[in-house]
């Protein structure tokens, strides 16, 4: 008698117990979809996405000639009202060391590194990118409000990766657009 | 019965005195770039010290635990003498020399270049070598860990492997495989330009190639924590394993999902496009799976072992658990820590969250707490739970044990939750100091100094595990009887050949990687110019 009520009681629980299992199971390919659906929403909706191609700049000839030389780099405005940024990180520094960039206006950064791998992120933005010498990495922007951001390397890049720290000003539109109409290329380094 | 203690026991010993050494190390980065500090960074010594942390805590470390314990698994669970045992220790002199030959650059400043390598900066040729050394140490061991189970299904036709076999291999596998990519990247571009035959290297080719080294690396280091879970703990606490069959899918699955994921970490570079960033990031959120199974199966086995012990009521089983036992707390602590770094890297696999953290100071809260956290506390288990069996004589874990996982647990909360804060704010991690005056990040001050913090509680927990393990070098003789793994609600008697074997999972696992991995490499070795000068370590400019 014992024996049987064991048994059934046994059963029971092995029933439960697969129950709870199946649910477990569901709840966490659930959990895994949702977070999928999440990016493709993200990114379908162009909210951020990677780069979808890839680029090449070599390091050596960067300064002389092309799209990286120093008089081409800062801000430029761009006749769809747009801006591009373009920025060189190097060992120790970015160039340029400020980067002046317009408020709620689409901005894309164009960046490449000069020697080693270094990286940027801007503080308190999705802003955040590597720099791989030989590579250009380009990625869209915006930024609602004007203020300042700090825009350190965020990857080793040698003794003195420690000291590689840009800054960011964000100017509301009007003022970005009377420095725009005076000079070429903006830049904020004083 | 254990034929080769001494072989277990040399992998454990040197694999701690590894980390005793590193975990100083970590201890004092902490401090250096904390505004504890009041002298100025020097950030030579600082990088220096990363390096040396990251290679010994990375390679060094945790796969001489995985060797040692397999070593001990194959004994164990196959109940027979290790084959190939002279093999082994041949293992564990490379692994031994490699470290020296790597370290021993890195100390004089010679290769600051992180166990992440980072090319084109190029170190010490010898760093790499030395690398390369331990990696060969542990492909004896996978070689070993193959031969024994095969001969023994050759053996035992038909036999199911048990189940702390099974796992072990599957680590093995995962390992052997995984480590290609950082083989490649250190035999075919880093070492011919570290010794001065080639000049220049493809910066973003190499860090595809390390990519696939880097991430399934962890599931590396976590397979011992794992077979700890499944086969130690039901049976520490007087319970049964849930699910032998859910244990082995789990497993598994990390052989084959673990590896064509790694571009993840690859995110923010500009040398991969989007299309392959996209299917790597659905392939890690796949690779929670495992994960998730084997919580539900761990926490069943757990409720089996109350029950079994009165334990009554929804959730009140949970109190009637043995606590006092080192192996239950050290397992409630990790599962805990894993399911924190666990969510941190749900967020970490989606591009869009991962654009607010990349390379900030949230990602090394976040390998810290699953690796440092979840895997090592584990380690720690492991070495309690085989001690008297590789002693012979008596372990006395009680109150300095438990102290010593407290600190542990709550150490790691300590060190990596303001870690992950100040990532959120966009604090950089390895960075040898900070200039705490900037208001840009004078507020993160407060929570780097609590980090400094939880370092001396993690020191003071190692001291205490140190204690334990020597007290039971000195105990008295005691035979610790017959050693078990633990036994299933339903112990497998026939097993369809794919739940007991790897052919199908290896073609699976290879047939993923060159998928996934294939057009990126083949898109970056057909781009030309993209190869740059070498930055040396060390070199005047």
């Amino acid at each position: 008698m014992t024996s049987s009520v064991d048994h059934a009681d046994h059963d029971q629980g092995a029933a439960v117990a697969a129950r709870v299992e199946r649910r477990w199971s569901i709840m966490s390919a659930g959990l895994v979809g949702l977070m999928i659906g999440v990016a493709i929403f993200a990114g379908v909706h162009r909210a951020t996405m990677p780069q979808a191609w890839v680029e090449t700049a070599n390091p050596q000839t960067i300064h002389i000639a092309g799209e990286f030389v120093e008089s081409n780099l800062g801000s430029a405005m761009e006749a769809d009202g747009s801006v591009t940024v373009r920025a060189v990180g190097q060992q120790f520094s970015f160039t340029p060391q400020c980067l002046v960039v317009p408020a709620d206006t689409p901005v894309t950064l164009r960046a490449t590194s000069a020697d080693v791998v270094h990286g940027l992120l801007i503080t308190g933005t999705t802003v955040n990118t590597m720099l791989v010498p030989g590579y250009i990495a380009v990625l869209p922007m915006r930024f609602k409000t004007p203020g300042e951001h700090a825009m350190p390397c965020q990857e080793f890049c040698g003794l003195g990766h420690e000291g590689m720290w840009a800054r960011v000003r964000v100017l509301d539109k009007a003022a970005f657009a009377q420095l725009a109409a005076k000079q070429r290329r903006l830049t904020c380094v004083d | 019965m254990l034929t080769n203690r001494r072989l277990v026991l040399a992998h454990f010993w040197l694999a701690f005195a590894v980390f005793g050494l590193a975990l100083l190390l970590g201890a004092w980065q902490m401090f250096a770039r904390s505004p504890l500090n009041p002298g100025l960074g020097n950030s030579d010594w600082y990088y220096r010290s990363v390096t040396a942390h990251g290679s010994a805590m990375g390679y060094v470390f945790p796969t001489l635990i995985a060797m040692g314990f397999g070593y001990a698994i194959t004994e164990l669970a196959l109940k027979r003498p290790l084959i190939g045992a002279r093999w082994a220790w041949t293992g564990l002199v490379l692994v031994a020399v490699g470290a020296v030959v790597a370290l021993i650059p890195v100390a004089m400043g010679l290769a600051s270049v992180l166990y992440t390598f980072y090319p084109p900066l190029v170190g010490n040729a010898f760093y790499y070598i030395g690398v390369v050394l331990v990696v060969v140490g542990s492909w004896i061991w996978v070689a070993l860990m193959s031969l024994n189970m095969i001969v023994w299904k050759r053996d035992n036709p038909g036999s199911p492997v048990p189940l702390a076999m099974f796992a072990n291999v599957a680590g093995a596998y995962l390992w052997g495989w995984t480590a290609v990519g950082a083989a490649i990247e250190i035999i075919v571009l880093i070492l011919p330009v570290a010794f001065g035959w080639r000049t220049t290297i493809d910066a973003g080719l190499s860090r595809v190639f390390f990519s696939w080294t880097l991430h399934a690396i962890v599931y590396f280091w976590l397979m011992p924590t794992y077979i700890a879970y499944y086969t130690i703990f039901p049976r520490a606490i007087g319970g049964r394993l849930y699910s032998d069959a859910m244990a082995r899918v789990a497993f598994i699955l990390f052989v084959v999902v673990s590896m064509p994921i790694g571009i993840h970490h690859l995110f923010a570079d500009p040398q991969v496009g989007a299309g392959f960033k996209f299917i790597q990031s659905v392939f890690t959120a796949m690779v929670s799976l495992p994960t998730l199974i084997t919580i539900f199966t761990i926490c069943a086995s757990a409720e089996i072992a109350s029950r079994l012990r009165g334990g009554r009521g929804p959730f009140g089983w949970v109190t009637a658990l043995p606590w006092a036992n080192p192996i239950m707390l050290a397992t409630a602590f990790s599962l805990l820590l894993l399911g924190f770094g666990g969510v941190g890297g749900l967020i970490n696999m989606n591009y869009q969250f991962n654009s607010t953290i990349h390379n900030t100071q949230w990602v090394t809260g976040h390998f810290h707490l699953i690796f440092a956290g979840a895997i090592v506390i584990m380690y720690f288990a492991i070495a309690y739970d085989l001690w008297p069996h590789l002693t012979g004589r008596v372990l006395r874990t009680g109150r300095l044990a438990t102290a010593q996982l407290w600190l542990w647990f709550t150490g790691m909360i300590v060190t990596t939750f303001p870690w992950h804060y100040v990532g959120v704010l966009g604090m950089p991690r390895r960075m040898a100091f900070y200039d705490y005056a900037d208001p840009a990040i004078a507020g993160q001050a407060l929570s780097v100094s609590m980090s400094v913090v939880g370092g001396v509680m993690l020191v003071t927990s190692a001291v205490l595990f140190f204690a334990v393990l020597i007290r039971g070098h000195r105990a008295e003789r005691a035979d610790p009887g017959v050693y078990r793994f633990a036994v299933a609600v339903h112990e497998p008697v026939r097993l369809p050949a794919a739940l007991n074997g790897f052919a199908l999972w290896l073609t699976l696992m290879i047939a993923l990687t060159v998928v996934n991995y294939g057009y990126p490499v083949v898109q970056l070795l057909a781009l030309k110019g993209n190869a740059v000068p070498a930055v040396y370590v060390g070199a005047q400019r």
